[in-house]
């Protein structure tokens, strides 16, 4: 009989481990997936983990696409995990990154042809109160009437991928595009241009902004009075109610929070590595997010080594695809493994395992 | 009736149950006879609770044997227990509110019989041992002691031949007691054996006829509690002589707490109103508020912590209006509660001592500046706090959740006194606390008010408030009775004021 027996406080050594144990138990039964499939475990989990960094052709162009796929993916997590943290779901980043791109985007376009280098800092304030006034309405809601934020942050996910087709054919529409939808391209216009900071390496400057909401969080969880009260009120409803937390204000914040990075993440992408607003512009990376946020335990340094990992098994899955020939659901499974593995795994970090008979103390 | 009560119904031999660092049991041994009560003494954490527990088939003993009617006995669930005639009323009832009283006894049981006969059988154990109660109410409009009866009917049921009964007067009114007792005494003389765990020393004097002392997990002495004094048993469960509190009462100062015709409606389908309470707390003085559970305690405290706002002109703080003041406010304003529940309400379960002391601390104590929270001040609090109450932990680091009942207890009544509050509000201060811990807690709220800071104590340990409060007064179903000195109450007008009095008969004892 296996027991498992809760441990007095959680474990730390296990909470630095359970993740390295993820990744070998993925290893383990991804690779004897990819055996079943007719393909060489070894080969494919070294395409998907090792040669996006360091495949001598592919790395190259492989290397900069982590920081540009982490940097969204870490973004946006900083700011889902902060309302997670309180028992506050936002499931709806990827609208909030949406019309955080659309604002944006849209603020910048008004003043096209105009050549300023105050048009890029301008449209960042745009993406950030678009994404933040979009998550502002399930928070409203909340607030109000007791909505349910997961199912208006939903569905709120839908309207703004509408919104997004109407504007791209519709009034961001480039006059010069021969009426092909899409807005002109952003990151081809000198002032709203989001580059690489430093070239070749992937790094612009949403990948920065990502890199400071992590430490932001951190210090904002571990140090001050209103991460204190978020971690309680996620912890201990009725606590955080008895240390005089207003649950209203906690709402307005971490959904206020999430939008505003997740605002940020879709203008920082439609400046640089989209370049345009178009109908495909929403590439799920507000849902990913979540992922990332749970992967990294809710907490800001995981979020960061969680994002980079999701970013590397989405290159090397493509990788895997181009060279090896696997079908993209394999891909799919593998990545499904890694979640499995992660979250499953952190029992280990608040049970102990036992062997033995069975006892009810 | 039995015709030889001496006989042996259960023999403990040597029980040793040891858990991971901490020896639970060591080598008891005593025997239960038929028809005799029999009580369990001890401190929290003396193992009273492991021991009941081997005997019920909910842990299996390290070591040691037991014997039932000479046979062996070794059950490896509850259910074989009971099969064996061993039945137990817990603590805290297993009950679900929105079923009524035939179905939360039918779901205690293996095979329950058909609604209409298990009806009838409840009617007819409840007429019998004067436990009046109707099958077709749903238990959550129960108060405690009926929910108690409730328990105590799905024992009966199995005709038990031991009734293990863990702390069961601690819910109850003085009368309901004074019933539950005739129920008892009732069952012995049919030579139902009892064993009975309690802290209430003189009820064990009064009720029963061996005790067995338990002191970290040992069997330290037996007596025979009607020939032993309660201090003496109390003795013999610290293992040294303690001090009683005492109080040292200033003259009542100006009023710093007015509450005034408090109406509020119930937070929740099975909360209590509050109607119309009033009351002034003045400065020096400890006001004892008394009533069983659920009576409208936790929504009083609730208001006064400022968790729940109030309509204007209802609440005053030293003359001035809080009534829509959060919690911040108020403690800003020196008015500072330590609710009952402690784990959830009172301390956040995963936290560590240290973040828990922020928690209604950071204020106060300037734990807390520019927003920005000074975890080494935070951490200087919390250990003074777990120094100054005695709080047995490794240290501030630990979780609330891994500190006993009892000791997080100390921390959260020793985090609000450590403030030097102005107005205290404590709800339950000492439940589940040991005796030692108990009087050391008394004692700090005595000494806070003989500073000149005004507590009020709601409590349900009627000898608790007896022995601190200067005047009392009683809470029955959300009214508050007109407030009584201490010094001119007895226990039969406290009783009355609770409003047991109605809806009670003694067990009309048959032949």
């Amino acid at each position: 009989m296996i027991r498992l027996e809760k441990r007095p406080q959680p474990s730390r050594a296990w909470t630095v481990a359970t993740p390295i144990l993820a990744v070998i138990l993925t290893m383990i039964f991804g690779g004897i997936m990819f055996s079943l499939i007719g393909t060489s475990p070894f080969e494919a989990i070294r395409t998907i983990f090792w040669d996006p960094l360091f495949h001598p052709q592919f790395a190259a162009f492989s290397r900069p696409q982590l920081l540009v796929k982490a940097g969204p993916l870490i973004l946006i997590a900083i700011g889902l995990s902060i309302g997670f943290r309180a028992g506050i779901w936002n499931i709806g980043a990827e609208g909030q990154y949406i019309i955080g791109a659309i604002c944006g985007a849209a603020a910048g376009l008004a003043l096209y042809p105009m050549e300023s280098a105050l048009i890029l800092p301008l449209m960042i304030v745009a993406g950030a109160l678009g994404g933040w006034a979009w998550a502002m309405i399930p928070a409203l809601l909340k607030v109000r009437f007791g909505t349910n934020e997961i199912l208006v942050s939903l569905m709120l996910v839908y309207v703004a991928e509408n919104l997004l087709a109407s504007v791209s054919s519709g009034i961001l529409r480039n006059p010069e595009g021969m009426g092909f939808p899409g807005s002109r391209n952003l990151s081809q216009w000198s002032s709203s241009q989001n580059l690489e900071l430093i070239p070749n390496t992937g790094m612009h400057l949403g990948v920065l902004t990502a890199f400071i909401a992590v430490i932001l969080a951190y210090v904002l969880l571990t140090r001050h009075i209103q991460g204190y009260n978020i971690r309680l009120t996620g912890e201990a409803p009725r606590a955080a109610k008895f240390a005089g937390v207003s649950p209203a204000r906690t709402i307005l914040f971490c959904l206020g929070t999430a939008g505003v990075l997740a605002g940020m993440a879709g203008l920082f992408e439609v400046t640089g590595p989209a370049g345009q607003v178009s109908i495909d512009f929403g590439s799920g990376y507000g849902f990913t997010a979540i992922i990332v946020a749970f992967l990294g335990r809710l907490h800001p340094v995981g979020i960061l080594l969680a994002g980079l990992l999701m970013a590397l098994t989405y290159i090397g899955g493509e990788l895997a695809q181009l060279m090896l020939g696997v079908p993209g659901a394999s891909i799919q499974l593998f990545q499904g493994m890694l979640l499995f593995f992660l979250l499953g795994v952190d029992v280990l970090t608040n049970y102990r395992v036992r062997f033995g008979a069975s006892e009810v103390a | 009736m039995s015709s030889n009560t001496t006989d042996n119904l259960l023999r403990l031999s040597g029980l040793t149950k040891a858990y991971p660092g901490v020896v639970a049991n060591d080598d008891v041994s005593f025997d239960i006879r038929e028809g005799e009560i029999h009580a369990l003494l001890g401190e929290n954490g003396a193992g009273k609770s492991t021991l009941v527990k081997m005997i019920y088939g909910l842990v299996k003993p390290d070591k040691g044997r037991m014997t039932l009617h000479g046979a062996p006995y070794a059950p490896s669930e509850p259910s074989a227990a009971r099969k064996a005639g061993v039945a137990m009323v817990f603590q805290h009832f297993s009950l679900f509110d929105a079923l009524d009283v035939a179905e939360n006894v039918a779901l205690g049981m293996e095979n329950p019989p058909p609604r209409r006969d298990l009806a009838r059988q409840i009617r007819e154990v409840s007429e019998t041992y004067g436990l009046p109660l109707d099958p077709s109410r749903t238990v959550g409009t129960l108060s405690a002691g009926e929910r108690q009866r409730v328990e105590i009917i799905r024992c009966l049921l199995q005709d038990p031949r031991l009734l293990i009964m863990d702390e069961p007067t601690s819910v109850l009114t003085p009368q309901e007691v004074g019933i539950l007792f005739e129920t008892l005494r009732k069952l012995k003389t049919e030579g139902t054996a009892i064993l009975y765990i309690s802290h209430k020393l003189e009820e064990i004097r009064t009720l029963c006829d061996h005790a067995t002392i338990l002191r970290l997990g040992k069997k330290v002495a037996t007596c025979t509690p009607s020939e032993t004094t309660a201090r003496a048993m109390a003795e013999m469960m610290i293992g040294s002589s303690f001090v009683s509190p005492t109080a040292k009462h200033a003259i009542p100062g100006e009023v710093l707490l007015r509450v005034d015709n408090l109406t509020m409606p119930p937070p929740g389908a099975f909360g209590t109103p509050l109607r119309g309470i009033s009351f002034e707390l003045r400065a020096g003085e400890v006001l004892g508020f008394g009533g069983v559970a659920g009576n409208g305690q936790d929504e009083l405290l609730l208001a006064l912590s400022g968790e729940r706002l109030t309509e204007r002109g209802t609440i005053w703080i030293k003359g001035a209006d809080a009534s829509r003041d959060g919690p911040v406010l108020r403690r800003a304003a020196g008015c500072l509660t330590a609710p009952e529940e402690r784990l959830g309400h009172a301390a956040a379960p995963n936290m560590s001592l240290t973040e828990n002391a922020v928690l209604t601390a950071g204020r106060r104590q300037r734990l807390v500046r520019n927003g920005f929270i000074d975890w080494k001040r935070a951490e200087g609090f919390a250990a003074d706090v777990i120094q100054r109450f005695d709080v047995r932990t490794p240290g501030t680091h630990v979780a609330a959740r891994a500190l006993s009942g009892g000791n997080l207890q100390k921390f959260v009544i020793g985090r609000e006194v450590a403030q030097n509050p102005d107005i205290l509000v404590v709800n339950q201060p000492t439940w589940g606390v040991d005796a030692a811990a108990a009087a050391a807690i008394r004692q700090a709220l005595l000494d806070l008010a003989s500073k000149g800071a005004a507590i009020l104590v709601i409590s349900q340990d009627l000898d608790e408030l007896l022995e601190i409060a200067d005047r009392f007064g009683a809470l029955n179903e959300g009214r508050l009775s007109p407030l009584k000195p201490v010094a001119d109450l007895s226990i039969d007008e406290i009783g009355l004021m609770m409003g047991g009095a109605h809806d009670m008969e003694v067990a009309h004892v048959e032949a």
